[in-house]
Order: C-alpha cells, then structure tokens, then sequence
C-alpha cells in the first residue's frame, strides 16, 4: 500500500537508527503521546534498534485507557436498557467497568454494536426510529471531527433517537499537566500525527516555550517514528526546545480548517477528569448547550451508579510514564489482555497490552 | 484509536444532506469515507483517513523529501560505513 509500505522500510529505519545514535552523547527521556506510536514502537520493535541511553516513555494518548470508570459504568448501564441500540468502536467494549463490561452486557442480550464511523450509528437511528440509537464518542482530537459531524448530521436530519455519550480529551493540556508535575522525568515530546492533521501544531509552541522541551509532532509508521525520534535527539544535543514538524506529509501549522470549524459548532472546552490520572483542567470536549438534546448523559439518568477501581491497577503511574508497565506487581499475573484490571490492558494502544503482547517484560 | 490510514479516493459522490461522500481505495479493499473536511479533493489524490472521515489530503512533495533526506543519510552512510547500509536499502530508497 502506498504510504505505508515504503515508511516500513527496514533498510531505511536502521539507517535512521544509525543516525540517532551518531547523533546522541548523553542519555534523553522522550515520551511519545499517543498509544497508536507505542503500539507501533513495540510491534516494529524499534525500541530495540534504539541507543541503550535513550529511554521512550509511553504516553496517556489512548482513549480506552483514560475514559473515566464512572463513564464506562454510565455506557454499561444505558447499554443495558431494552430500548437502547448502544454502539461503539470496538475496543471500548472489552473495558472492564465497576462490575461488567460493554461485552458482557452483550453476552447477557444487550444490543451493543460495533462501528467503524459514528456515521453508521446515525444511519442505525434512522433505520430504527422506535429505537434509542447511543454512540459512545470517546477520543482525541483526531475523532472529534467525526463525532461532530454525526451530532451535525443528527441535528439537521431532526432525529430524536440518536445521542453520544462524550469523553472528548485534549492533548496539549495533558503535555501540561505532565511537564508540570514536580518529578517530571521527560526531557522531549513525539506529538501525535493526526490529531496535529486535524488542530494543527500551534497550541505546541507555547509548552515548548514554557518547560523549554522540543515537540516534535510525528507520524506512526516505523520511518515516521525513527525520523521523529532522530529529530528531537537533535534539538536536545543543540539545546533546543521548539515545535518541529516530521510528519509534513500530512499536519502542518494551521491543521484542517472544515474540520476544526465543526468542532468548535458543535463542541466546547470542559474540565475533564482522565482515568487514573485526574481532573486536569479545559482537557475535554463537552456539546454545546443548543445540542444538549444529543446528550445521552441528559436523556439517561445513571446518577445512582456507584464506581470503584480496582485496587491493584496502577494504571494512573503508568499514564503519567512513572512506572513502566512491568513495574506493576499485577501485570501478566492477575492482569493479561484475557482479564484486564485496568484499561491500559485492554486496547491495543494501551501500554499494559503492548508490552504484554510484545513480550517486553523488563 | 488516532489510527488513520491512508487511501486513493477513486470516486465522489455528493451525499443527499449536504455531506461530500466518496469511495476511497486501500489496497484491496474499498470504502465509502466522508469527505466534507476534504472540499479540495479530487478523484486520484491519496487521504489520510480516520473513523470513516478524510482528515487530510497526503502531500506528496513532502512525502517524496523525507525519503530524499534518508537517502541523503544513506550516501553518506555509504561513504563511511558500508554495513550501516545493505544494498536493498538504498535500492529501495531510489
């Protein structure tokens, strides 16, 4: 396939390795934001190719993992209704709630379905109009356009059955509130590719100014990675700390005007509690007053639900890149991808289930 | 979730409320993507696609010059180190 095949090159990643270690002298931290780059860095195996001195920590950028529980619980619990059609991307139904999970509410006769656009829950609305057609719109700012659109569409095809259950997050707020904790270890930022495609590489500038550490917004495939990698080591030798862009082919500055426009129409900024980590402050996305109607938080009380997290997950540390995955007495033993006690176990992007799935147990 | 997966789009349709749809390629498979957020595009132009939505045109000039930069690095490569860079790879590269 084009544009990927080429960018999984091994020549051309060992040449970037052999550039990233000619170019370093002293140990770096870098962390990269999104779990689809860990998912990528670990499936590839490109932590391995890297110098021993320069350490990769996972980031929080995984919407599975830092959906709040009490959100998990308030899906399960409309999910479970008879006249609900709850509908999600697939790997928030695996996520383990106070009690059960959008998969057991399944398996015990729920109608939950799984999409791949959250236009395929608005046309089910149609198709289904004596139905109450739910989606849950968790994500980045990569599926906020997405998620906005079918509020939009919704809306101007006047459905009264469709509402989204939202849990929008931001990222540079995150990049914030992890540069700003007293014992923060990491020197650098791989920003993530799509979500700088759709808001653009602007909001970065100021925290790289702020903490002075270069953001170096990067693509997912191996030759992305390495690039983006080999980029940051550069500015951290220089002493540098600006915004740099080594995913041109898709981001640039200004990201996708269409697409921010209809986000801010539909949504607005929110304090936003992140599993595991906390309330970090203007990091969500919450609907606009006049779209409140498409709010299934409103049309479906769930004021009663009582939440609890497991006690032995640590999935908070390993968000912020305290602790690595293997640092958690649970992980492989009580927690594996067959029964997860957090949600950092459970999606593909998660660092848990990546380090468990690819066998990096150190 | 950020995954996006870039597709040839083959064909564009226009949608009955207003929204740009067409039929984007991926190898071998074909789907129906949203292309609202994409008003420029046309027929033969590679998107990035996310959730059923083109979030970007790919930018081939940019794409061709990561590669050129690479291979930059691998003739230079060449100059001072021969095992750094197997044949293939530079092959590849051109």
């Amino acid at each position: 396939m084009r544009f990927v095949d080429e960018y999984r090159d091994g020549g051309a990643v060992r040449l970037a390795a052999a550039a990233i270690k000619a170019a370093q002298s002293r140990p770096w931290s870098l962390m990269e934001i999104c779990g689809g780059q860990t998912h990528s860095i670990l499936k590839f195996g490109l932590d391995q190719l890297l110098p021993e001195a320069l350490t990769l920590v996972h980031g929080p950028g995984c919407p599975v993992c830092v959906t709040p529980l009490e959100l998990i619980d308030q899906a399960v619990e409309i999910a479970a209704r008879p006249e609900v059609i709850f509908t999600s991307f697939g790997d928030m139904l695996r996520v383990p709630g106070s009690r059960e999970s959008l998969m057991q509410v399944k398996a015990e006769g729920g109608d939950v379905r799984i999409v791949y656009s959250p236009l395929d829950a608005v046309a089910l609305a149609q198709a289904n109009p004596t139905r109450q057609v739910v989606f849950f719109a968790v994500g980045f700012e990569t599926t906020a356009p997405a998620n906005a659109m079918s509020v939009w569409r919704a809306h101007e095809l006047r459905l009264d059955n469709f509402s989204i259950l939202c849990s929008h997050v931001l990222v540079p707020p995150a990049i914030d509130a992890i540069l700003g904790a007293p014992d923060c270890r990491i020197q650098g930022f791989l920003a993530a590719g799509h979500v700088c495609t759709v808001e653009g590489t602007h909001d970065y500038e100021p925290l790289a100014d702020k903490y002075h550490v270069p953001i170096v917004v990067t693509g997912f495939e191996p030759v992305d990675l390495m690039a983006g990698i080999l980029a940051c080591v550069k500015q951290l030798e220089k002493g540098e700390a600006v915004v740099e862009n080594a995913y041109k082919r898709s981001a640039n500055r200004d990201g996708n005007p269409p697409a921010r426009a209809l986000v801010r129409r539909v949504f607005e900024t929110c304090d936003r509690a992140w599993r595991g980590i906390g309330v970090i402050p203007q990091s969500g996305l919450a609907l606009r007053g006049e779209f409140a109607a498409f709010d299934a938080a409103r049309r479906f009380d769930s004021s009663h639900i009582k939440t609890e997290e497991p006690k032995e997950c640590i999935a908070g540390q390993i968000l912020l890149g305290r602790k690595r995955p293997s640092q958690c007495s649970a992980f492989g033993q009580q927690c594996t991808p067959e029964h997860p006690l957090g949600a950092p176990m459970v999606s593909a992007e998660g660092a848990c289930a990546a380090c468990y799935g690819y066998r990096r147990t150190a | 979730m950020c995954l996006g997966v870039p597709g040839k789009v083959v064909s564009i349709t226009r949608h009955e409320v207003g929204m740009q749809m067409g039929r984007v390629q991926f190898g071998g498979i074909q789907k129906e993507v949203c292309l609202s957020f994409v008003p420029e595009i046309q027929v033969g132009h590679y998107v990035i696609v996310h959730a059923g939505f083109a979030i970007s045109q790919v930018d081939e000039e940019e794409a061709a010059l990561t590669f050129e930069i690479l291979r930059q690095m691998g003739d230079l490569a060449e100059l001072t180190d021969t095992e750094a860079t197997p044949g293939a790879v530079g092959d590849a590269l051109r």
